[in-house]
């Protein structure tokens, strides 16, 4: 689904990324986690075409197609959708408008028709239940004035609408008590298939409790240091990074 | 000096005089000497003045333009062949062509009983105790050259009365439509009185139908009795060669409430001056507008909001979109007297350039001489958002679509003001159409197809 290759990124001319290889296969999930600065944040952004990052080296192949060659929003349209860190207030923009945009335009790159205003209601309308968003959130603007918590549900409500074929979770659990960290990460689960992918961003253990990752990658200093399987993530949770520091001889 | 430009309009004056008192009526020639006699000693407004700074009136009076001094007819019936942007609104309709109150029969107009609104010039002869009691009483001839030269020419308008306790389910709407085979200069009048307890509504639309240059001066005056409401909205959608001079003055009363809505939608040159007078307790004027702008258009508003007594409110909200080599400029006076005390006032001032070469100039401006008093104010200039622009691309909204979402967005806020809910769906579309750049003339008028 996803081949990373020797992919190098810089921001304002400073190099963040040196180098990173991964492949991420149909169906599976896939955690990276690692210590603050370590590239994590820059990996998600280059992978969804941010124009403040410059890819200055390597490819990137998302189902066998050249994914840095696209726009931001075909990469969108290709099923590729990114939970920010931060979501983005949007005053004045409604959460339906927007939502009706994003829907349509995706049908529009898949030479579908758009759907009609009942359609669409009922799809936000189930939708919704996912990650159980309140309906008057869906009348408000985007993201405007919506706690921590209800911000990340909008997220995993979106990504519901979408249905991406590669979610990636850039640190979805910050800022999550434990009820709304469980709603999400169940909205999650409910929304995986054979078909999907996932890549979880974090840097606690406790995310993956409830999304349970087929592997799991360090980044440190912008290239993934170490793979391994689900006990990596209890073991970095016990003893923190200081011995994958210890093994680079730092 | 531009004295030329006023030289040809006080020779054409001197010479048509009588001309121009025949085809009006006594209430509007009273005060046309005195206007004379002050425009011959001001002029017409220059940038050297703090209040024009951003538009310089003279030059766009310069040019040749034909007046309708002997107020021939158009043979045009507008209900016929125009057709407005904002159709399907229950409301009663009238025209205004360039600056004559147009007599064909109004189908829609059934207006309660006691309600006046019609030709000024005509309403003028049949009630000049009305006329005599309220016609340029707001608009100071002796202080400003356009005021004063508005009134040494206009002929015509429109009187709208609505007498005590009288409320009017239905707004009105009034289209000016410019009409003309040559450069013409209009000069329109309105008077609007609403005396106690009266509540109306008034949508005035702009359209320009012929191309060729248009330049009209408009003056407005609205008297609003205690605990009387008022909605005036007025939406310009004319052409590249249209230059619009409009003074508006209000004087509210205690417990009165007023929203003034401007929305310049298509123009070539506007300048807006609004002043709003609250002389009694409890007044509350919600004054707004929005300039949707590109090419060479320019769009000033000037408002001054005089708070005069205490315990009034007033919101002020203006938001402009900027394109091309647009300008536009926003100066928002807001004078707290001694002893209104208990005033409060909130302006805000939002623009967005879109491109390097659009210009905004915008000077907040607040005097304050009484000391409990809320007050605040803000303005600034900026781009879209670029984080709200990706986050829109990320979920599949393309570049150009979001950036329409977020400027449809940012003019909604002053669409919101509206209290209408026909009208502000209408322009919810006229906008979107406006920002697709569908909007280059006015829609579905015959003339112009």
């Amino acid at each position: 689904m996803l081949e990373i290759k020797d992919l190098h990124a810089s921001i304002n001319g400073k190099e963040i990324l040196k180098g990173i290889n991964l492949t991420v296969k149909t169906g599976e999930v896939h955690a990276i986690m690692g210590p603050n600065g370590s590239g994590k944040s820059t990996l998600s952004n280059v992978l969804v075409g941010h124009p403040a990052y410059e890819v200055t080296k390597g490819s990137v192949v998302f189902d066998g197609k050249d994914l840095l060659a696209m726009s931001p929003e075909d990469r969108s349209h290709e099923g590729l959708f990114l939970s920010f860190q931060y979501p983005v207030e949007i005053p004045g923009v409604s959460m339906v408008n927007f939502m009706r945009s994003a829907v349509n335009e995706q049908r529009k790159y898949k030479g579908l028709p758009a759907l009609t205003a009942s359609e669409f209601l009922k799809l936000m309308r189930q939708k919704r239940e996912v990650v159980e968003l309140d309906s008057k959130l869906a009348n408000r603007s985007v993201n405007e004035g919506f706690s921590g918590g209800e911000k990340k549900r909008n997220e995993i409500f979106q990504m519901a609408m979408l249905e991406p074929k590669l979610s990636i979770l850039d640190e979805t659990d910050s800022g999550l008590d434990i009820d709304a960290l469980r709603i999400v990460a169940e909205g999650v689960n409910k929304l995986k298939t054979p078909n999907t992918s996932c890549i979880v961003i974090t840097h606690y253990q406790r995310l993956l409790d409830y999304i349970k990752p087929d592997i799991v990658h360090v980044l440190y200093k912008g290239k993934i240091v170490k793979t391994a399987g689900p006990e990596l993530a209890l073991e970095l949770e016990e003893k923190g990074y200081d011995w994958i520091k210890k093994e680079l001889g730092e | 000096m531009n004295m030329k430009a006023e030289q040809q309009y006080i020779d054409l004056f001197t010479q048509c005089e009588a001309l121009i008192c025949r085809h009006s009526a006594e209430g509007l020639n009273a005060p046309r000497a005195k206007a004379f006699a002050d425009f011959e000693r001001l002029g017409f407004p220059t940038r050297k003045q703090e209040k024009y700074k951003y538009t310089e009136i003279g030059t766009f009076f310069a040019p040749d333009f034909g007046l309708n001094l002997n107020r021939l007819e158009f043979p045009v019936n507008p209900y016929e062949v125009f057709k407005c942007d904002v159709p399907n609104m229950s409301t009663s309709l009238y025209f205004v062509i360039n600056d004559s109150f147009d007599k064909h029969d109004h189908p829609s107009a059934q207006l309660p009983e006691g309600v006046l609104f019609g030709s000024l010039r005509e309403l003028a002869m049949q009630y000049p105790d009305l006329i005599k009691k309220y016609y340029g009483k707001l608009a100071d001839t002796s202080k400003d050259g356009l005021t004063a030269f508005n009134t040494m020419f206009a002929q015509d308008g429109v009187l709208m009365y609505v007498p005590k306790n009288v409320v009017m389910e239905k707004p009105i709407q009034l289209v000016n439509i410019l009409r003309a085979d040559v450069n013409t200069l209009s000069n329109r009048r309105l008077l609007i009185i609403l005396e106690e307890g009266a509540q109306a509504k008034l949508l005035v639309c702009d359209h320009a139908m012929d191309n060729v240059n248009f330049l009209s001066t408009q003056v407005t005056e609205i008297f609003v009795g205690e605990n009387a409401y008022f909605d005036l909205y007025e939406l310009e959608e004319t052409h590249n060669s249209t230059v619009r001079f409009s003074q508006l003055f209000v004087e509210q009363q205690a417990g009165s409430n007023v929203l003034l809505n401007g929305m310049t939608l298509h123009n070539g040159t506007t300048r807006n001056t609004t002043e709003v007078q609250l002389v009694g307790r409890g007044a509350e004027i919600n004054l707004c507008g929005m300039a949707i702008a590109d090419k060479n258009e320019q769009v000033d508003n000037h408002t001054t909001i005089d708070h005069r007594v205490p315990d009034c409110t007033s919101n002020e909200l203006f938001k402009y979109v900027l394109d091309d080599q647009a300008v536009g400029a926003f100066a928002g006076k807001v004078l707290v007297r001694e002893g209104a005390q208990h005033t409060s006032s909130q302006q805000t001032n939002r623009n967005i350039c879109a491109t390097r070469e659009a210009r905004m100039y915008t000077q907040p401006q607040l005097e304050i001489y009484a000391d409990d008093v809320k007050c605040s104010h803000g303005a600034t200039v900026g781009q879209l958002d670029e984080n709200a622009l990706f986050y829109m691309q990320q979920r599949g909204i393309p570049l150009k679509e979001a950036r329409l979402l977020l400027m449809f967005a940012f003019v909604n806020e002053v669409i919101d003001y509206i209290r209408m809910d026909a009208l502000k769906d209408r322009l919810h579309r006229l906008v979107e159409k406006r920002f697709r750049g569908e909007l280059n003339k006015c829609q579905g008028c015959a003339i112009c197809k």
